[in-house]
Protein backbone atom coordinates (compact mmCIF):
# COMPACT_ATOMS: atom_id res chain seq x y z
CA UNK A 1 0.00 0.00 0.00
CA UNK A 2 1.42 3.34 -1.09
CA UNK A 3 -0.70 5.68 1.01
CA UNK A 4 0.54 5.89 5.22
CA UNK A 5 -1.41 3.32 7.35
CA UNK A 6 -1.68 5.07 10.76
CA UNK A 7 -1.38 2.44 13.56
CA UNK A 8 -4.38 2.59 15.83
CA UNK A 9 -4.99 4.44 19.11
CA UNK A 10 -3.05 7.76 18.23
CA UNK A 11 -3.89 11.73 18.17
CA UNK A 12 -3.46 13.15 15.24
CA UNK A 13 -4.25 17.27 13.84
CA UNK A 14 -5.55 16.97 10.43
CA UNK A 15 -7.36 19.35 7.58
CA UNK A 16 -9.76 17.05 7.06
CA UNK A 17 -11.40 14.00 8.07
CA UNK A 18 -12.97 11.69 5.82
CA UNK A 19 -15.23 9.04 6.97
CA UNK A 20 -14.97 6.37 4.63
CA UNK A 21 -12.38 5.11 1.85
CA UNK A 22 -14.34 4.25 -0.89
CA UNK A 23 -14.15 5.64 -4.11
CA UNK A 24 -15.63 8.92 -3.56
CA UNK A 25 -13.71 9.28 0.24
CA UNK A 26 -10.23 8.26 -2.24
CA UNK A 27 -10.86 10.85 -4.81
CA UNK A 28 -11.70 13.60 -2.38
CA UNK A 29 -8.37 13.14 -1.41
CA UNK A 30 -7.29 14.75 -4.61
CA UNK A 31 -9.73 17.50 -5.05
CA UNK A 32 -8.84 18.63 -1.52
CA UNK A 33 -5.07 17.83 -1.92
CA UNK A 34 -5.35 20.50 -5.18
CA UNK A 35 -6.04 22.86 -2.73
CA UNK A 36 -3.25 22.09 -0.11
CA UNK A 37 -5.58 20.54 1.94
CA UNK A 38 -4.58 17.75 4.26
CA UNK A 39 -6.76 14.34 4.46
CA UNK A 40 -6.88 11.54 7.12
CA UNK A 41 -9.36 8.12 6.02
CA UNK A 42 -11.43 6.56 8.53
CA UNK A 43 -12.71 3.10 7.18
CA UNK A 44 -14.20 0.22 8.63
CA UNK A 45 -12.86 -1.95 6.53
CA UNK A 46 -8.73 -3.17 6.44
CA UNK A 47 -7.93 -1.43 3.45
CA UNK A 48 -10.05 1.10 0.70
CA UNK A 49 -12.23 0.62 -1.75
CA UNK A 50 -15.47 0.43 -0.12
CA UNK A 51 -18.41 -1.92 -1.60
CA UNK A 52 -16.09 -1.65 -4.81
CA UNK A 53 -13.57 -4.21 -3.14
CA UNK A 54 -15.90 -5.65 -0.79
CA UNK A 55 -18.47 -6.65 -3.18
CA UNK A 56 -17.57 -6.48 -6.43
CA UNK A 57 -13.54 -6.90 -6.55
CA UNK A 58 -13.64 -8.55 -9.81
CA UNK A 59 -17.20 -7.18 -11.34
CA UNK A 60 -16.50 -4.74 -14.79
CA UNK A 61 -17.87 -1.06 -14.26
CA UNK A 62 -19.14 0.15 -17.03
CA UNK A 63 -19.97 4.11 -16.23
CA UNK A 64 -16.76 5.69 -15.38
CA UNK A 65 -15.88 8.39 -17.12
CA UNK A 66 -12.72 7.49 -19.59
CA UNK A 67 -12.83 3.85 -18.24
CA UNK A 68 -13.90 2.34 -20.70
CA UNK A 69 -14.32 -1.03 -17.98
CA UNK A 70 -12.42 -1.52 -14.68
CA UNK A 71 -13.04 -4.01 -11.78
CA UNK A 72 -13.91 -2.60 -8.48
CA UNK A 73 -10.41 -3.63 -7.45
CA UNK A 74 -8.77 -1.79 -10.31
CA UNK A 75 -10.66 1.27 -9.94
CA UNK A 76 -9.70 1.33 -5.94
CA UNK A 77 -6.06 0.68 -7.54
CA UNK A 78 -6.15 3.53 -9.73
CA UNK A 79 -7.58 5.99 -7.30
CA UNK A 80 -5.26 4.91 -4.93
CA UNK A 81 -2.35 5.39 -7.13
CA UNK A 82 -4.05 8.61 -8.21
CA UNK A 83 -3.87 10.35 -4.73
CA UNK A 84 -0.46 8.84 -3.92
CA UNK A 85 1.09 12.33 -4.18
CA UNK A 86 -1.12 13.77 -1.28
CA UNK A 87 -0.45 11.31 1.15
CA UNK A 88 -3.16 11.13 3.20
CA UNK A 89 -3.48 8.61 5.97
CA UNK A 90 -5.63 6.10 6.35
CA UNK A 91 -6.86 4.89 9.72
CA UNK A 92 -8.41 0.91 8.32
CA UNK A 93 -10.33 -1.80 10.39
CA UNK A 94 -11.51 1.27 12.52
CA UNK A 95 -15.14 2.79 12.97
CA UNK A 96 -15.82 6.27 13.42
CA UNK A 97 -17.21 5.93 17.02
CA UNK A 98 -18.10 9.81 18.06
CA UNK A 99 -17.59 13.41 16.92
CA UNK A 100 -17.88 16.75 19.18
CA UNK A 101 -16.93 20.31 18.77
CA UNK A 102 -12.75 20.99 19.06
CA UNK A 103 -12.35 24.36 18.73
CA UNK A 104 -13.18 25.75 15.64
CA UNK A 105 -13.65 21.92 14.04
CA UNK A 106 -13.81 18.56 14.96
CA UNK A 107 -12.29 15.54 17.12
CA UNK A 108 -13.44 12.04 15.89
CA UNK A 109 -12.62 9.10 17.78
CA UNK A 110 -12.82 5.63 16.38
CA UNK A 111 -13.83 2.83 17.98
CA UNK A 112 -9.58 1.50 18.38
CA UNK A 113 -9.18 4.66 20.38
CA UNK A 114 -7.62 6.68 17.48
CA UNK A 115 -8.16 10.72 17.85
CA UNK A 116 -8.39 12.65 14.99
CA UNK A 117 -9.09 16.84 15.21
CA UNK A 118 -10.04 18.18 11.85
CA UNK A 119 -11.56 21.85 10.71
CA UNK A 120 -13.97 19.84 8.27
CA UNK A 121 -15.27 16.48 8.30
CA UNK A 122 -16.88 14.74 5.57
CA UNK A 123 -18.87 11.56 5.19
CA UNK A 124 -18.35 9.73 2.84
CA UNK A 125 -19.59 6.14 4.13
CA UNK A 126 -21.73 4.90 1.03
CA UNK A 127 -24.41 2.61 2.52
CA UNK A 128 -22.74 2.77 6.09
CA UNK A 129 -20.47 0.78 7.65
CA UNK A 130 -20.18 -2.84 6.90
CA UNK A 131 -20.84 -4.81 9.95
CA UNK A 132 -21.71 -8.44 9.94
CA UNK A 133 -24.88 -9.88 9.61
CA UNK A 134 -26.87 -11.00 12.57
CA UNK A 135 -29.05 -14.28 11.39
CA UNK A 136 -32.90 -13.89 12.90
CA UNK A 137 -32.70 -16.49 15.15
CA UNK A 138 -35.23 -15.54 18.40
CA UNK A 139 -33.18 -14.75 21.36
CA UNK A 140 -29.83 -14.61 19.92
CA UNK A 141 -28.92 -10.62 21.38
CA UNK A 142 -28.64 -12.25 24.52
CA UNK A 143 -26.32 -14.41 23.83
CA UNK A 144 -24.03 -12.18 22.11
CA UNK A 145 -20.73 -11.11 23.12
CA UNK A 146 -21.09 -14.54 25.73
CA UNK A 147 -21.69 -17.22 23.61
CA UNK A 148 -22.32 -15.47 20.33
CA UNK A 149 -19.57 -14.01 18.48
CA UNK A 150 -19.57 -12.71 14.68
CA UNK A 151 -15.78 -12.46 14.77
CA UNK A 152 -12.76 -14.21 16.41
CA UNK A 153 -10.98 -11.99 18.17
CA UNK A 154 -9.48 -13.93 20.76
CA UNK A 155 -9.07 -17.59 20.26
CA UNK A 156 -8.78 -18.90 23.27
CA UNK A 157 -12.10 -18.23 24.28
CA UNK A 158 -13.19 -20.99 22.28
CA UNK A 159 -10.61 -24.03 23.91
CA UNK A 160 -12.13 -26.83 24.96
CA UNK A 161 -15.90 -25.73 24.16
CA UNK A 162 -18.46 -26.89 21.81
CA UNK A 163 -18.29 -24.56 18.92
CA UNK A 164 -21.00 -24.33 16.20
CA UNK A 165 -20.28 -22.18 12.78
CA UNK A 166 -22.94 -21.53 10.78
CA UNK A 167 -22.59 -20.75 7.29
CA UNK A 168 -20.53 -21.86 4.35
CA UNK A 169 -18.54 -18.86 2.90
CA UNK A 170 -14.60 -18.67 3.85
CA UNK A 171 -15.01 -17.00 6.94
CA UNK A 172 -16.84 -19.84 8.13
CA UNK A 173 -14.62 -22.51 6.39
CA UNK A 174 -11.76 -21.20 7.49
CA UNK A 175 -12.70 -20.46 11.68
CA UNK A 176 -14.22 -23.97 11.65
CA UNK A 177 -10.86 -25.32 10.23
CA UNK A 178 -8.88 -22.96 12.49
CA UNK A 179 -10.49 -23.72 16.17
CA UNK A 180 -10.98 -27.46 15.41
CA UNK A 181 -7.52 -28.23 16.78
CA UNK A 182 -8.52 -26.13 19.97
CA UNK A 183 -12.38 -26.64 20.32
CA UNK A 184 -13.53 -30.08 22.48
CA UNK A 185 -16.15 -30.24 19.82
CA UNK A 186 -16.40 -28.23 16.50
CA UNK A 187 -20.18 -28.36 14.38
CA UNK A 188 -21.16 -26.80 10.84
CA UNK A 189 -23.93 -25.93 10.27
CA UNK A 190 -24.77 -25.03 6.87
CA UNK A 191 -28.28 -24.98 4.63
CA UNK A 192 -26.81 -27.32 1.47
CA UNK A 193 -24.21 -29.48 1.10
CA UNK A 194 -22.15 -27.03 -0.92
CA UNK A 195 -20.17 -24.18 0.07
CA UNK A 196 -19.05 -20.88 -1.69
CA UNK A 197 -15.78 -21.07 0.42
CA UNK A 198 -12.33 -21.95 -1.33
CA UNK A 199 -12.16 -25.60 -2.33
CA UNK A 200 -9.12 -26.37 -0.96
CA UNK A 201 -10.60 -25.48 2.72
CA UNK A 202 -13.70 -27.90 1.87
CA UNK A 203 -11.70 -30.53 1.40
CA UNK A 204 -10.34 -30.04 4.71
CA UNK A 205 -13.08 -29.66 5.95
CA UNK A 206 -14.85 -32.92 4.83
CA UNK A 207 -11.94 -34.75 5.46
CA UNK A 208 -11.95 -33.66 9.12
CA UNK A 209 -15.41 -35.09 8.62
CA UNK A 210 -14.89 -38.13 7.37
CA UNK A 211 -12.30 -38.86 10.19
CA UNK A 212 -14.94 -37.75 13.29
CA UNK A 213 -13.27 -34.70 13.99
CA UNK A 214 -15.16 -32.34 12.64
CA UNK A 215 -19.68 -32.14 13.01
CA UNK A 216 -21.57 -31.35 10.01
CA UNK A 217 -25.35 -30.72 9.69
CA UNK A 218 -26.86 -29.67 6.72
CA UNK A 219 -30.07 -28.24 8.72
CA UNK A 220 -31.14 -24.54 9.76
CA UNK A 221 -31.06 -22.68 13.19
CA UNK A 222 -34.33 -22.51 14.57
CA UNK A 223 -33.78 -21.79 18.61
CA UNK A 224 -31.28 -21.31 20.93
CA UNK A 225 -31.63 -22.64 24.01
CA UNK A 226 -29.42 -21.89 27.34
CA UNK A 227 -29.69 -19.46 30.44
CA UNK A 228 -27.90 -16.41 31.47
CA UNK A 229 -26.03 -15.85 27.83
CA UNK A 230 -24.46 -18.93 28.44
CA UNK A 231 -25.20 -21.24 25.18
CA UNK A 232 -26.28 -25.15 25.96
CA UNK A 233 -27.69 -26.02 22.44
CA UNK A 234 -29.42 -25.27 19.69
CA UNK A 235 -32.16 -26.36 17.92
CA UNK A 236 -32.23 -27.56 13.98
CA UNK A 237 -33.99 -28.83 11.56
CA UNK A 238 -33.93 -30.00 8.02
CA UNK A 239 -35.73 -32.70 6.18
CA UNK A 240 -34.23 -35.70 7.33
CA UNK A 241 -34.61 -35.48 10.70
CA UNK A 242 -37.20 -32.66 11.06
CA UNK A 243 -36.54 -30.96 14.04
CA UNK A 244 -33.60 -32.25 16.45
CA UNK A 245 -31.33 -30.32 19.11
CA UNK A 246 -27.54 -30.63 19.36
CA UNK A 247 -25.47 -29.24 22.33
CA UNK A 248 -23.21 -25.81 21.73
CA UNK A 249 -21.83 -23.75 23.71
CA UNK A 250 -20.76 -20.96 21.28
CA UNK A 251 -22.30 -19.60 17.80
CA UNK A 252 -20.25 -17.96 15.36
CA UNK A 253 -22.55 -16.96 12.68
CA UNK A 254 -20.65 -16.25 9.20
CA UNK A 255 -22.92 -14.87 6.67
CA UNK A 256 -20.74 -11.67 5.32
CA UNK A 257 -21.13 -8.24 5.92
CA UNK A 258 -24.49 -5.76 5.47
CA UNK A 259 -24.18 -1.71 5.31
CA UNK A 260 -25.59 -0.50 8.59
CA UNK A 261 -25.34 3.79 9.09
CA UNK A 262 -24.01 3.12 12.78
CA UNK A 263 -22.80 5.95 14.95
CA UNK A 264 -23.02 8.12 11.91
CA UNK A 265 -26.79 8.53 13.34
CA UNK A 266 -25.23 10.35 16.48
CA UNK A 267 -23.45 12.88 14.60
CA UNK A 268 -26.01 15.58 15.64
CA UNK A 269 -26.77 15.69 11.57
CA UNK A 270 -30.16 15.92 9.81
CA UNK A 271 -30.88 12.46 8.45
CA UNK A 272 -33.87 11.67 5.74
CA UNK A 273 -34.27 8.04 5.59
CA UNK A 274 -30.86 7.19 6.89
CA UNK A 275 -29.24 9.75 4.31
CA UNK A 276 -27.88 13.11 4.97
CA UNK A 277 -29.53 16.19 2.85
CA UNK A 278 -27.26 18.47 1.26
CA UNK A 279 -26.56 22.07 -0.15
CA UNK A 280 -25.76 21.07 -3.67
CA UNK A 281 -23.59 24.30 -3.94
CA UNK A 282 -20.84 22.71 -1.22
CA UNK A 283 -22.76 19.67 -0.13
CA UNK A 284 -22.47 20.57 3.06
CA UNK A 285 -24.96 19.20 5.84
CA UNK A 286 -27.23 21.09 7.81
CA UNK A 287 -24.34 21.51 10.28
CA UNK A 288 -21.66 23.98 9.14
CA UNK A 289 -18.41 22.21 8.66
CA UNK A 290 -20.03 18.42 8.21
CA UNK A 291 -20.28 17.47 4.87
CA UNK A 292 -21.64 14.37 3.33
CA UNK A 293 -20.41 12.79 -0.54
CA UNK A 294 -21.48 9.92 -2.41
CA UNK A 295 -24.21 7.32 -1.61
CA UNK A 296 -24.72 8.69 1.91
CA UNK A 297 -26.09 11.98 0.67
CA UNK A 298 -28.99 13.20 -0.79
CA UNK A 299 -30.81 16.18 -2.85
CA UNK A 300 -33.12 16.70 -5.53
CA UNK A 301 -32.43 14.54 -8.79
CA UNK A 302 -29.57 12.62 -6.89
CA UNK A 303 -28.32 9.67 -8.44
CA UNK A 304 -26.03 6.94 -6.67
CA UNK A 305 -23.24 6.95 -9.09
CA UNK A 306 -19.52 6.82 -8.57
CA UNK A 307 -18.72 9.94 -10.77
CA UNK A 308 -21.75 12.04 -9.12
CA UNK A 309 -19.99 10.96 -5.91
CA UNK A 310 -16.53 12.34 -8.05
CA UNK A 311 -18.21 15.66 -8.39
CA UNK A 312 -19.85 16.58 -5.16
CA UNK A 313 -15.79 16.12 -3.78
CA UNK A 314 -15.00 18.61 -6.08
CA UNK A 315 -17.71 20.61 -4.87
CA UNK A 316 -17.06 19.98 -1.30
CA UNK A 317 -13.40 20.38 -1.61
CA UNK A 318 -13.73 24.64 -2.24
CA UNK A 319 -15.63 24.96 0.28
CA UNK A 320 -13.44 22.97 2.60
CA UNK A 321 -10.99 25.34 1.39
CA UNK A 322 -12.58 28.04 2.70
CA UNK A 323 -13.05 26.84 6.32
CA UNK A 324 -9.65 25.93 6.72
CA UNK A 325 -7.47 28.37 4.95
CA UNK A 326 -9.99 31.29 5.55
CA UNK A 327 -7.41 34.25 5.25
CA UNK A 328 -6.20 32.94 1.89
CA UNK A 329 -7.82 33.30 -1.82
CA UNK A 330 -9.48 30.46 -3.53
CA UNK A 331 -7.63 30.01 -6.80
CA UNK A 332 -9.23 28.05 -9.21
CA UNK A 333 -7.24 26.01 -11.42
CA UNK A 334 -6.31 23.45 -13.87
CA UNK A 335 -4.55 20.85 -13.82
CA UNK A 336 -3.27 20.62 -17.30
CA UNK A 337 -2.06 24.44 -17.35
CA UNK A 338 -0.96 25.00 -13.69
CA UNK A 339 3.00 24.29 -13.18
CA UNK A 340 1.70 24.18 -9.35
CA UNK A 341 -0.88 21.78 -9.29
CA UNK A 342 1.72 19.73 -11.31
CA UNK A 343 4.23 20.54 -8.80
CA UNK A 344 1.71 18.90 -6.33
CA UNK A 345 1.14 16.29 -8.58
CA UNK A 346 4.75 15.62 -8.75
CA UNK A 347 5.20 15.73 -12.82
CA UNK A 348 6.23 18.78 -12.93
CA UNK B 1 -48.08 -8.34 -15.56
CA UNK B 2 -48.31 -8.36 -11.79
CA UNK B 3 -45.50 -9.31 -9.01
CA UNK B 4 -47.63 -9.88 -5.48
CA UNK B 5 -45.10 -8.97 -2.73
CA UNK B 6 -45.29 -10.27 0.85
CA UNK B 7 -43.77 -8.06 3.10
CA UNK B 8 -42.15 -9.25 6.53
CA UNK B 9 -45.28 -7.65 8.49
CA UNK B 10 -47.64 -10.21 6.39
CA UNK B 11 -48.62 -7.72 3.81
CA UNK B 12 -50.05 -8.18 0.81
CA UNK B 13 -48.76 -5.64 -2.09
CA UNK B 14 -49.71 -6.56 -5.74
CA UNK B 15 -47.10 -4.51 -7.62
CA UNK B 16 -47.40 -3.84 -11.95
CA UNK B 17 -44.35 -5.40 -12.94
CA UNK B 18 -42.43 -4.57 -16.30
CA UNK B 19 -40.84 -7.33 -18.70
CA UNK B 20 -37.13 -7.64 -18.46
CA UNK B 21 -37.25 -5.59 -14.70
CA UNK B 22 -35.67 -7.97 -12.34
CA UNK B 23 -37.90 -9.04 -9.54
CA UNK B 24 -35.58 -7.05 -6.70
CA UNK B 25 -36.38 -3.51 -8.93
CA UNK B 26 -39.51 -3.73 -9.06
CA UNK B 27 -39.96 -4.17 -5.69
CA UNK B 28 -37.47 -1.19 -4.74
CA UNK B 29 -39.34 1.30 -6.72
CA UNK B 30 -42.48 0.24 -4.83
CA UNK B 31 -40.37 1.43 -1.91
CA UNK B 32 -40.95 -1.95 -0.14
CA UNK B 33 -37.84 -2.56 1.94
CA UNK B 34 -35.60 -4.70 0.26
CA UNK B 35 -32.00 -3.26 0.91
CA UNK B 36 -30.22 -5.19 -2.31
CA UNK B 37 -26.92 -3.46 -1.17
CA UNK B 38 -25.12 -4.78 -4.38
CA UNK B 39 -28.00 -2.90 -6.62
CA UNK B 40 -28.14 -6.10 -8.66
CA UNK B 41 -24.52 -7.56 -9.04
CA UNK B 42 -25.19 -10.94 -7.54
CA UNK B 43 -22.90 -10.24 -4.60
CA UNK B 44 -24.52 -9.69 -1.67
CA UNK B 45 -27.60 -11.96 -0.55
CA UNK B 46 -29.85 -9.09 1.06
CA UNK B 47 -32.43 -9.10 -1.70
CA UNK B 48 -33.22 -12.49 -0.69
CA UNK B 49 -36.90 -13.63 -1.11
CA UNK B 50 -38.95 -17.03 -0.77
CA UNK B 51 -40.89 -18.11 -3.76
CA UNK B 52 -44.84 -18.62 -3.00
CA UNK B 53 -45.99 -22.11 -4.01
CA UNK B 54 -45.67 -23.73 -7.29
CA UNK B 55 -44.19 -20.78 -9.00
CA UNK B 56 -40.67 -22.27 -7.66
CA UNK B 57 -40.92 -24.97 -10.32
CA UNK B 58 -41.43 -22.35 -13.11
CA UNK B 59 -39.29 -20.20 -12.68
CA UNK B 60 -35.70 -20.79 -14.91
CA UNK B 61 -32.98 -22.49 -12.38
CA UNK B 62 -30.46 -20.52 -10.12
CA UNK B 63 -27.48 -20.31 -11.58
CA UNK B 64 -24.31 -21.49 -9.56
CA UNK B 65 -23.28 -17.62 -8.69
CA UNK B 66 -26.61 -17.25 -6.69
CA UNK B 67 -26.94 -20.55 -5.38
CA UNK B 68 -23.67 -19.64 -3.98
CA UNK B 69 -24.41 -16.41 -2.97
CA UNK B 70 -27.44 -17.54 -0.91
CA UNK B 71 -24.77 -18.50 1.24
CA UNK B 72 -24.76 -15.09 2.98
CA UNK B 73 -28.70 -15.22 2.86
CA UNK B 74 -30.16 -15.68 5.90
CA UNK B 75 -32.96 -18.00 6.90
CA UNK B 76 -32.58 -19.78 3.19
CA UNK B 77 -35.18 -22.36 2.40
CA UNK B 78 -35.38 -24.39 -0.54
CA UNK B 79 -37.58 -21.62 -1.75
CA UNK B 80 -34.99 -19.58 -1.18
CA UNK B 81 -33.68 -17.16 -4.40
CA UNK B 82 -32.11 -13.40 -5.01
CA UNK B 83 -34.70 -11.41 -6.66
CA UNK B 84 -32.07 -9.21 -8.83
CA UNK B 85 -31.67 -12.36 -10.45
CA UNK B 86 -35.14 -13.06 -11.18
CA UNK B 87 -35.68 -11.47 -14.65
CA UNK B 88 -40.11 -10.73 -15.35
CA UNK B 89 -41.21 -12.55 -17.66
CA UNK B 90 -45.02 -12.15 -19.27
CA UNK B 91 -45.08 -16.15 -17.81
CA UNK B 92 -44.26 -15.13 -15.04
CA UNK B 93 -46.97 -12.69 -15.06
CA UNK B 94 -48.16 -13.43 -11.08
CA UNK B 95 -45.44 -14.15 -9.36
CA UNK B 96 -45.96 -14.43 -5.69
CA UNK B 97 -42.79 -13.78 -2.92
CA UNK B 98 -42.52 -13.13 0.60
CA UNK B 99 -39.30 -10.86 1.40
CA UNK B 100 -37.02 -13.24 3.66
CA UNK B 101 -35.59 -11.67 7.07
CA UNK B 102 -33.51 -8.76 7.24
CA UNK B 103 -30.22 -9.03 9.24
CA UNK B 104 -31.29 -8.03 12.57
Amino acid sequence: MTEKVAAPGGFHKTDVVIIGAGPIGLFAVFELGLLDLKAHLIDILDRPGGQCTELYPEKPIYDIPGLVEVTGQGLTDRLMDQIKPFQATLHVGQMAESLEKAGDGWRITTDAGTQIEARVVVIAAGGGSFTPKKPPIPGIESYENTSVFYAVRKMDRFSDKIVVIAGGGDSALDWALNLQPIAKRLVLVHHRDGFRAAPDSVNKMRALVAEGKMEFHVASIKSLRGAEGQLQGLALNNKERGDYEIPGEMLLPFFGLTMKLGPVANFGINLHENLIPVDTSKFESNVPGLFAIGDINTYPGKLKLILSGFHEGALMAQQAFRYCRPDEKLRFQYTTSSSSLQKKLGVA
Amino acid sequence: MKLIVTDRTGNIHELDARDDWSAMEVIRDANLPLSAECGGACACATCHVYIDGAWSEKLPPAAQQEIDMLDFGLAVQDNSRLSCQIKMAPELDGLSVTLAPESL
